[in-house]
């Protein structure tokens, strides 16, 4: 018996050397260990044997069959691993190979700063108002305190649609509606943006078509503190935390007092540099308290209420933001100008300090 | 309105101010400028006095002087024709520099050594347009105090600064030296001088001997009075320059003056050759076709909105605006009539729009102080007393019809406080009226302001706020924030859905553009479906640029063909904008979304994918876009072989609940060289559809049986058709069916094609049972082949 055992476990030692397929070890371990392997027969082999050959050999090759299962696991996990290994190196391939072409959309580039100031202005409380395109010559001039024959109409000649019909020149009109519609004449906080038109030949610095956003808060009490307060926020919000702003005192019909606003150059930090020319501050907008005679045209009393009012151009500010030098990019679409935006901003983590 | 500082120095001291400060300050009153520059930039330029002077043996052109440059006498050789011996010349000395970056050396010239230059006016910079023939050609001859070795620059004043201001459209009174004076007073706390006006007047009194005979009401004010026996010569050095300074062309002294008195005083002013024109002056309105030929020899034809100066007969000067050939001062002028006057604003505007914009039409136009009108007479009296000899007249003409009252504006410190964010006392406020030279009282807490007749451009409350923050300055208001009531800001829901549609566009890979709302005639009728009356620019500026457009698809098809040209062929793109048309009395604008694709969607060439954009590309992205939009289930595509500039047999309809919203499809192959596919959608049409919430539904727990069939139909029938019939069929348990296969060719008959259809059913409360399904989907398949004359293609 102790012969047999030997044997077999010589014949299976050399029988598990050779072997290097997982299925062929498969069928060998039935073989060994199967109901009716070699293990098995040894058992069954046992019923002739004495009482006392019995316990002994029932012993040994117990322990023969846990040898021989600890073989075959042992080499069943090598040829696993094997395996393994074998299919991975088989399924590897060239990680530098290009990946999938997706045709990727963008938002415009004037519409993310459109975007900005009107997400910044609505965290502040205003509404987000708008209006025809083809305005009244009433609401884009007469009631902004520019009567017909005012020569500041020479400045931004119109397009004309009938004597009394034009495209509007100015977001400006949408303010005169909103009061004007606003039956409680209560308190009003609008942003208004839009595309306007002026009769200018396109250049790199023109454009017939254009944005502008506006801006009016009526209230009583308010003041040109609070308009400074507020277009503070907001240069600090487009332009970075440290952004000052300054005014100069300026003309427009539709205000007084009339201010242009200038935001400390958000590329030199106010040092001086070819984009602030020097200067150390760039124009930015145009503001200034609602003029009392825009106010009562619109059904407010100026004795009780006060306003400001601004505006900008996303173009302008797109232009310097980004440093494009040529208005008509934002119109020719061009895919590969287009393509530059397609990306978040990254301005916030890169100002100049 | 350019300032020299010579000049504004006579009419307020600032000798010691530094003049770029001068031009900050005023940027911070609300005067903003163009540029500060000298007359000349060049430097190290002396007198010299030529004491030799012979020409070059071998040049015909240059001549050989000795000059004598104060510490020395060098040679210098000289090109001019007008040099000569034993005169006083402009000497750039070696090492000096002329504009345009030119610096003087050491030089040989035809053999000859030239150390230095003899310059012309033109080489120190001076405009062309200002200098007489002589200075243009030649060099400049200095007067003979000039001394030897002097500054050159300093002894002809071209030292002086000059500030280019420009000035709003409402402060009509800087535009004189006068006016300036008054601003940089109030800025500096100086006073401002008045010009000497006071001259001997002779004679017997005008009045006596012309008359003149106002018949508008366009002129308010009209003065005259008598010089005679001028003598016309060239004007005095200063009165040149500051002409030049100006921006003026020096002439003779007789026209200078009048230009020199309008830039002291703002006040235009005409003078008429008085032995021209006769001793009755007539101010009417031009009658209709009546004809002027003007100084500039241009026969104008007038109407009545044109103001004259009439004599007896005809008109001789068109008010305001430009003087008459006929009654013009020449040379041989003797006597000089003075006009003074004030002309309607409106009517000066409307006229020199046609004729010419000048400096003295420009100043009606803005409005003209009618304080100094007669001051602005007696001043141009006394110059042409003193600078051209002449005997001014006892008396003056007058037709005066101004209303002079005087504006005073009431205002109490509060509202200046409350409207500026400051917190001024009254002795500040008082103090700002004093500078600007406002007669100014205060009791009861109000200011009661007498704003002086120049200043035009205050009428109210809020006008004196302006002053007394530029005076200030604006920027000592510290910033807050406005107190008021608490609320949520919002966008109106139309717009936040443009947004959203806008956001799940560009997530699907369309890049958002922006194009003009005017178009051309000829693409505004591209695209076009239903009759409508165009929005069209009554004087545009190109034909490129007259439409206001009523299809988005002609603008985005230009950016296809813009991109196209430059081998860009994967464009992706769309446009939320408006469509504008007129009907009856309004006009109507129309939110549209249209959407362009051409080229490829996705692709890895390596891995042979490549999804090329085709007409079921688009309709996907129409679908997302409907899904997302909560529309699942409402829509539908129906073919449309009319719709103008698209390919008949790829395009269709979008429906929704049953209401056309819009179209997609190819665009007609005449249109473009590549397959384009564009859809265009009303958005506010669509945006007016109800959409309901979402709401949660229970997920199934159970499996789902799935049951693959093929029908073979005849090609008419369409897809859609064949759905119908199943959905109707297949009652509540079939949940979905998807179209996995599509067959047209060999194995079927020509008219033929096999559409394979995934259907799968499902119960959310139980499973189903394989019989009762095979029951439902026998009863489709009969149902299909019954209704569409389908029959089932069997698996081969």
């Amino acid at each position: 018996m102790k012969e047999k055992i030997t044997n077999i476990k010589q014949d299976l030692e050399s029988k598990l050397t050779d072997i290097t397929k997982l299925s062929e070890l498969m069928d060998l371990k039935i073989i060994y260990l199967g109901k009716k392997g070699l293990i098995a027969e040894l058992m069954t082999a046992l019923s002739t044997l004495s009482t006392e050959e019995k316990r002994e050999y029932g012993s040994i090759i117990n322990q023969f069959k846990a040898q021989v299962t600890a073989l075959f696991e042992d080499k069943i996990s090598e040829l696993k691993g094997k395996e393994e290994e074998e299919k991975i190196k088989k399924e590897t391939i060239d990680v530098t190979m290009p990946g999938v072409e997706f045709q990727v959309g963008g938002i415009h580039p004037l519409n993310k700063i459109i975007d900005e100031i009107e997400e910044l202005f609505i965290s502040m409380g205003y509404d987000i108002a708008s209006g025809p395109e083809i305005e009244l010559d009433l609401y884009n001039f007469e009631k902004l305190n520019l009567p017909k024959g005012h020569p500041a109409r020479d400045a931004q000649d119109s397009f004309y649609i009938t004597d009394e019909v034009l495209l509007r020149t100015q977001t400006s009109p949408v303010q005169a509606r909103v009061m004007d519609a606003n039956q409680e004449k209560g308190p009003i906080r609008i942003i208004c943006p839009g595309k306007v038109y002026r009769r200018d030949d396109d250049d790199a610095t023109h454009s017939h078509q254009f944005t502008q956003i506006e801006g009016l808060v009526i209230d009583e009490g308010i003041n040109i503190s609070h308009l400074k307060g507020t277009l503070e926020v907001f240069a600090k919000k487009m332009f970075g935390e440290e952004r000052e702003i300054r005014f100069r005192p300026s003309f427009f019909p539709f205000t007084e007092p009339s201010l242009e606003v200038d935001v400390s150059c958000f590329k030199c930090g106010g040092k001086g540099c070819p984009l602030c020319k020097n200067t150390g501050w760039i124009e930015i907008l145009g503001s200034g308290m609602v003029h009392p005679n825009v106010l009562t045209n619109c059904g407010y009393d100026p004795e009780k209420y006060t306003g400001f009012a601004f505006g900008m151009g996303p173009e302008r500010i797109a232009m310097l933001k980004y440093g494009i030098s040529d208005i008509r990019q934002f119109y020719t679409n061009d895919m590969r100008f287009l393509n530059d935006f397609n990306r978040i901003d990254g301005g916030d983590n890169n100002e100049s300090k | 309105m350019k300032v020299s500082k010579d000049f504004l120095n006579d009419f307020i001291e600032i000798k010691d101010v530094d003049f770029n400060e001068l031009a900050e300050k005023m940027v911070f009153a609300g005067n903003e400028y163009e540029s500060i520059t000298k007359l000349t930039s060049a430097t190290n330029l002396v007198v010299g006095h030529v004491l030799q002077c012979s020409k070059h043996p071998e040049s015909k052109k240059l001549s050989i002087c000795l000059v004598d440059i104060g510490d020395e006498k060098v040679q210098i050789l000289c090109g001019a024709p007008n040099v000569r011996e034993n005169i006083k010349v402009i000497v750039a000395k070696i090492g000096a520099t002329l504009p345009g970056n030119i610096t003087i050396g050491k030089a040989k010239l035809a053999g000859m050594e030239s150390n230095g230059m003899i310059c012309s006016l033109v080489e120190l910079g001076i405009e062309s347009k200002y200098l007489k023939e002589e200075d243009k050609n030649g060099i400049y001859i200095l007067d003979n105090n000039a001394e030897a070795g002097t500054d050159a620059v300093q002894y002809l004043g071209y030292d002086d600064e000059v500030i280019d201001f420009e000035l709003t459209a409402n402060r009509a009174d800087l535009l004189s030296m006068l006016g300036m004076a008054y601003e940089v007073g109030a800025l500096y706390k100086r006073n401002v001088k008045y010009p000497d006006t006071k001259v001997v007047c002779q004679g017997e009194d005008i009045n006596s001997n012309y008359q003149i005979n106002v018949k508008t009401d366009k002129c308010s004010l009209y003065t005259m009075k008598l010089v005679k026996n001028v003598t016309i010569k060239e004007s005095p050095n200063f009165i040149k320059r500051r002409l030049m300074a100006s921006g003026i062309r020096p002439i003779n002294n007789v026209v200078d003056i009048s230009n020199y008195v309008m830039m002291e005083y703002g006040q235009p002013l005409h003078f008429f050759d008085a032995d021209k024109l006769g001793n009755y002056i007539e101010i009417r309105e031009a009658n209709d076709k009546e004809e002027l030929e003007t100084l500039d020899k241009n026969i104008r034809v007038l109407d009545r909105n044109d103001i004259v100066i009439a004599d007896v007969k005809k008109a001789v000067a068109l008010a305001g605006v430009m003087g008459g050939l006929s009654t013009e001062v020449t040379s041989e002028t003797k006597n000089v009539l003075i006009e003074s006057a004030v002309f309607d604003a409106l009517s000066i505007r409307n006229t020199s729009k046609k004729v010419i914009r000048s400096e003295a039409s420009s100043r009606f136009e803005k409005g003209i102080d009618t304080n100094r009108t007669r001051e602005a007479l007696e001043r141009s009296c006394y110059l042409l007393n003193k600078y051209a000899d002449g005997t001014v007249i006892n008396g003056m003409l007058v037709y005066d019809n101004t209303n002079l009252e005087t504006k005073t504006i009431m205002i109490s410190l509060n509202k200046i406080n409350d409207v500026l964010g400051l917190d001024l006392n009254k002795n500040e406020v008082l103090d700002v009226f004093k500078r600007l030279d406002f007669i100014c009282s205060f009791h009861n807490h109000i200011f009661e302001v007498t704003v002086p007749s120049r200043r035009l451009d205050i009428t109210i409350k809020e006008d004196l706020i302006e002053e007394i923050g530029r005076i200030i300055g604006f920027n000592n208001v510290k910033g807050s924030m406005p107190i008021s009531y608490i609320k949520s800001g919002k966008r109106s829901p139309k717009d936040k859905y443009q947004k959203d549609i806008r956001n799940r566009l560009t997530a699907l890979g369309l890049n958002q553009t922006l194009t003009y709302s005017l178009i051309s005639e000829l693409n505004a009728d591209l695209f076009i479906n239903e009759d409508y009356e165009k929005v069209v620019i009554s004087s545009p500026i190109t034909d490129d640029r007259k439409v206001m457009r009523n299809s988005l698809v002609s603008s985005l098809l230009e950016v296809f063909k813009y991109n196209y040209a430059r081998n860009i062929k994967d464009i992706n793109i769309f446009e939320i904008g408006s469509c504008y048309s007129k009907k009856e009395d309004s006009y109507l604008e129309k939110t549209n979304l249209c959407l362009l694709m051409t080229g490829t969607y996705l692709s890895n060439n390596w891995q042979q994918i490549n999804l090329q954009i085709d007409f079921y590309t688009i309709k996907g992205i129409i679908i997302n876009l409907l899904n997302y939009l909560g529309f699942d289930n409402r829509y539908q595509f129906n073919a449309n072989d009319s719709l103008k500039d698209m390919h008949q047999g790829r395009s269709a309809d979008i429906v929704v609940d049953h209401k056309v919203i819009g179209y997609f499809g190819q665009i007609n192959s005449n249109l473009a060289k590549t397959e384009v596919y564009v859809a265009q959608i009303d958005l506010d049409l669509l945006f007016s559809l109800k959409v309901r919430q979402v709401k949660y539904k229970d997920i199934s727990k159970y499996p789902t049986i799935t049951k693959d069939v093929s029908f073979i139909v005849d090609e008419k029938i369409s897809s859609m058709m064949i759905i119908d019939v199943i959905k109707k069929t297949g009652g509540r348990l079939l949940n979905k069916i998807e179209v996995f296969d599509m067959y047209v060719g060999n194995y079927l008959a020509d008219n033929e094609k096999a559409i394979a259809y995934k259907l799968i059913f499902s119960d959310v409360s139980r499973t189903l049972s394989d019989e009762e399904v095979m029951t439902v989907f026998n009863k489709i398949i009969s149902a299909v082949e019954t209704n569409l004359n389908a029959h089932l293609r069997q698996k081969n």
